[in-house]
């Protein structure tokens, strides 16, 4: 009833709004596909600023206090002068990638865009419950893109106390020059983020309750909502947690108070503070940080879930038991944030509940693998790109996620802490694991999203020297991790113990070097395909999914006429009731015709 | 130059892209009307084989990993409790390999075996029971038993008991030196806190403590072999990690607490250096440097300094811009080297003196402890506040 209530309400606002003003259109839009659009865009853009900063420092590591041109043309003759990369700015390049892969990419780029494309289209909506707070949400994740962007430019340089910004490093100018203007720029910046954040998972939480059109019942829902919807309500436990530590943090930076401070004496005097503890902060930051890395990976594997499925002719196997793994692992994800924290001094008695706990996420992760390639398994599978980084993302899960049994262990975790194993876990299993989802996605809706396709044989060749890329990168670096080489090291040189690990470094940094250059092969596929590219068919993938029952063209409301009814699963495909291989979910269940799955 | 250098680059790029997606056309010549850019039977084909092709990939480049890489991995722990956590680290390692072995073997064998044909018809298999509760219930049990060890271990190694006959010696973290403080005949360390620093008393150490008197300040760290160490940390400004990889142990330096950590080394620094492994390490290392050096010279700079090993004790938690060279020599000596070392140094109490007395010439002893407890009075009214 209340959807087709809505229905109308919808259709009626509708007529009222044809006449669309280049502003209204492109800019300050409330139409969920062009702020999907949106959100991708900057996502891709603050990603090439993240992956081109990984660059300059995987230089930097590779051949130490050498020098390069290109960093004196990038950095300036303040941070590299002669084109030698300063100690300071190496940080800086360190810290910004870090919190700009992670929130603005593969939050809000991933999120962002895929959450706002699909959750319409694949419930059967018009558009989100609210398109204003949706045009809002955008346009603060703007706002704060380019606040972050603009602390690169500053005189004391943008902030540089890891992207965990622990106090009181990230709390006392005295202590590192990135703590002064720059880490204010950055806690505003955060905080507007998160308030964008919000807005979005309010508003996808509320879409995906209220607005299935009628017969999408919670079962039906494809996985790619299930887990956009799952990693909403995450997003909206834990962000408020992470502001409020920024704004505690703001407190004890601008105000005076000892939130997280306490007897700090540098350069020379004995600082005010008294009482507060940095591993209170530590903990408020996990709280969201933790689950932050599910709402970047639970995403991509739903897009993962989708595409597989489509791309096997086969339905996903499991499909109860997916949606239960992503429940399990978004309530465990919350109550797991202290393994970050096994040497960070707290007691060793929460360090057993927390090993205890993150272990046990092994299990739904185990589940969610198993069922992926049981969904290979016999299936008719077309090689599509997205295809490709779908099946790329099950396979770097599983290698980066299986070294979280050693992370998660806190015993094992004492020597391996904050060492480049830690680097390597996480880049494989959120990192490249999340890109690859991003990709897959892209390549997956390209046409839903721009009407036309992206050619594949770039796509091909953008998926394999990434693939090769991505494991020559992350793969040796277990092994200087397992070596005893600290993160965030400017160089190495001042220890000789690890001088017979810079051959591989080097190594490293030319994996990363070609990978990062053949994401140019992507950036060029997707804006000449914007213009140029071939048109699309309506359903190109042969889904079954309702997005793909709407126009090429884009339109208001998404179907011109009444929102389609939806009468089975989304994964009927190869159903042997069937003559064709897929059968969308707005055909009606044939008289007599079972439900096979449970 | 590097411009030039990178033109090259960028020209030899589009070069291997132009040529890549050449051979993709190639591949598709059976099909040549099709430009519908979805993937046809011949990409099809074609992908499904390099999928296959990349799990050698994956297998190659791990065995290479392994055996080229493998020898620098930590190994032969140098404290009593290291045995235990390398024993689990193997266990774990033997579980991960098995199951990345299978998993990805599985994964890229299947977009191998099951690539599309337009022919074919895939099968309808949408659930089953039996298979998603073996690998529910299998990881579970693996997972217990590893639960269970580990936590075994944890506790082992982080619960020290305070009865126990140990050294207590205090880490003292600050950007970007480490200080040691050692408590002395009583083994108890004094009280300290950062507003009683002042000129020698680098630690703000509590001179009217009666524990402090026989405390004794160093900037190397010399530990007895065989008995248990008791590390208690303190950091005077940002976060700091103490992070000893050779005796696998590790604690952060917090601001305003103690954090403690304690461990047995089981080799002195010559019995380790002298190990078959470790001389092989180092002269590897050396071989390195001396090219290196080679290099520096023709340069014009000075050479490197040949290594010898020594146990180092590092800092692992981004401090400030020369984290990166944050590092103090850790000396493991016999039990008789040991006390000897120690007791040729001077209590910070006398240090403390002599410094005072150097300045201010001549002046009576308890008149100067009498103006240092009125500073501190000072100091703790300021604290109150």
């Amino acid at each position: 009833m209340s959807a087709e209530g809505h229905d109308h309400g919808q259709d009626h606002e509708h007529e009222h709004h044809h006449k669309d003003t280049f502003i209204t259109k492109y800019i300050f839009s409330i139409d969920h596909k062009m702020i999907a659009k949106q959100y991708l865009l900057t996502g891709i853009i603050m990603g090439v600023i993240g992956v081109g900063m990984s660059m300059l420092f995987r230089m930097q590591l590779a051949w130490p206090e050498e020098s390069f041109k290109i960093f004196n043309i990038l950095l300036g003759d303040k941070w590299a002068p002669n084109g030698v990369m300063a100690n300071d700015i190496y940080l800086s390049l360190v810290t910004i990638h870090g919190t700009i892969m992670v929130f603005f990419v593969l939050t809000a780029g991933l999120s962002g865009t895929f959450s706002n494309l699909l959750i319409p289209l694949q419930i059967g909506a018009r558009d989100m419950a609210s398109g204003f707070m949706n045009m809002i949400s955008y346009w603060l994740f703007f706002l704060s893109s380019v606040i972050m962007v603009c602390s690169l430019f500053i005189e004391s340089g943008p902030a540089n106390a890891g992207w965990t910004i622990y106090p009181p490093l990230s709390a006392l100018p005295q202590a590192i020059s990135g703590s002064g203007l720059g880490m204010t720029l950055w806690l505003v910046s955060m905080a507007i983020f998160i308030a964008s954040s919000l807005m979005g998972s309010l508003n996808y939480v509320v879409t995906v309750i209220n607005l299935r059109t009628k017969g999408m019942s919670m079962t039906r829902l494809p996985l790619t909502i299930w887990a956009f919807f799952v990693t909403a309500i995450i997003g909206i436990v834990s962000f408020p947690v992470l502001l409020s530590a920024a704004l505690l943090l703001i407190f004890d930076r601008s105000f005076g108070t000892s939130f997280f401070l306490s007897d700090i004496y540098i350069a020379g005097e004995v600082l005010h503070y008294q009482g507060g503890s940095p591993v209170l902060f530590e903990h408020l930051f996990w709280f969201l940080g933790h689950p932050e890395v599910y709402i970047v990976i639970l995403p991509a594997l739903g897009i993962t879930s989708e595409i597989i499925a489509t791309n096997s002719r086969k339905p996903i196997f499991g499909y109860r038991a997916m949606i239960m793994s992503i429940i399990a692992i978004a309530f465990l994800s919350t109550i797991v944030w202290g393994h970050h924290m096994f040497i960070s001094g707290m007691n060793p008695f929460l360090g057993s509940v927390f090993t205890f706990t993150t272990l046990l996420i092994a299990i739904p992760s185990a589940v969610k693998a198993f069922n992926y390639i049981t969904t290979l398994w016999k299936g008719n599978l077309q090689m599509n790109p997205a295809m490709l980084f779908s099946i790329g993302l099950v396979s770097t899960f599983i290698t980066g996620g299986l070294t979280g049994i050693i992370l998660g262990d806190s015993t094992l975790d004492i020597n391996v802490h904050d060492t480049y194993f830690v680097v390597a876990h996480f880049h494989l299993v959120m990192g490249i694991s999340a890109l690859y989802g991003m990709f897959a996605g892209v390549y997956h809706w390209y046409p839903k999203m721009f009407g036309r396709m992206l050619n594949k044989n770039l796509g091909y060749v953008h998926f394999w020297v990434t693939a090769i890329c991505a494991y020559g990168v992350f793969f040796p670096m277990h092994f200087i991790g397992l070596a005893g080489l600290p993160r965030r090291y400017y160089t190495n040189t001042n220890f000789p113990l690890f001088d017979d690990l810079q051959n591989v470094n080097v190594l490293i940094t030319t994996f990363a070097l070609i990978g990062g250059a053949f994401q140019l092969v992507f950036l060029y596929n997707f804006f000449v395909s914007i213009f140029y590219g071939k048109k699309a068919v309506q359903n190109p993938w042969k889904s079954n999914t309702l997005e793909w029952t709407t126009p090429v063209e884009h339109i208001h409301g998404n179907w011109p006429g009444e929102i389609p009814h939806v009468h089975r699963w989304p994964y009927d495909y190869s159903n042997p009731a069937h003559e064709e291989d897929f059968v969308p979910q707005t055909v009606p269940m044939k008289e007599g015709e079972v439900v096979l799955h449970h | 130059m590097t411009s030039l250098l990178v033109i090259i680059v960028l020209v030899l790029l589009a070069v291997a892209v132009w040529q890549l997606t050449k051979i993709f056309d190639l591949t598709q010549v059976a099909s040549t009307s099709d430009n519908s850019q979805i993937a046809t039977d011949d990409d099809n084909n074609v992908q499904g084989y390099l999928m296959f092709g990349f799990l050698a990939f994956i297998y190659i480049f791990t065995i290479y990993g392994v055996y080229t890489w493998g020898p620098l991995v930590l190994h032969t722990p140098a404290s009593d409790h290291g045995a235990l956590i390398d024993n689990l680290m193997n266990i774990t390692w033997v579980l991960i390999f098995t199951v990345q072995a299978i998993t990805q073997v599985l994964l890229h064998y299947f977009a191998f075996k099951y690539r599309g044909n337009k022919d074919k018809r895939a099968l309808y298999f949408a659930d089953n029971n039996k298979l998603e509760a073996i690998w529910s219930v299998i990881p579970a049990v693996v997972l217990a038993g590893l639960i269970l060890y580990g936590l075994y271990a944890w506790t082992n190694i982080m619960f020290i008991d305070e009865d126990d006959d140990t050294v207590v010696v205090e880490l003292y973290a600050q950007q970007f030196k480490w200080t040691a403080r050692y408590a002395g005949g009583d083994n108890v360390l004094g009280k300290a806190n950062v507003r009683l620093i002042e000129g020698v008393n680098t630690l703000g150490v509590d001179l009217s403590d009666p524990y402090a008197q026989d405390d004794i300040v160093v900037s190397e760290l010399h530990i007895p072999k065989g008995k248990k160490v008791h590390f208690k940390m303190r950091s005077q400004d940002v976060l700091h990690s103490a992070y000893f990889p050779y005796f696998r142990a590790q604690m952060n330096c917090v601001p305003g607490m103690v954090t403690e950590f304690a461990f047995t080394p089981i080799y002195t620094t010559a019995e380790y250096q002298a190990m078959p492994f470790m001389i092989e390490k180092v002269a590897n290392i050396n071989a390195i440097r001396a090219k290196k050096s080679l290099e520096l010279v023709a340069k014009g700079e000075t050479g490197l300094d040949p290594y010898t090993f020594d146990y180092l004790l590092l800092c692992n938690k981004i401090c400030g811009a020369s984290h990166y060279n944050m590092q103090m020599k850790v000396i493991v000596d016999t039990p008789e080297d040991y006390k000897k070392w120690l007791s040729d140094k001077a209590t910070l109490v006398s240090e403390v003196k002599a410094s005072k007395a150097e300045p201010a010439a001549p002046d009576t002893t308890s008149g100067k402890d009498s103006t240092l407890a009125k500073d501190t009075a000072a100091v703790a009214k300021i604290a109150m506040k």
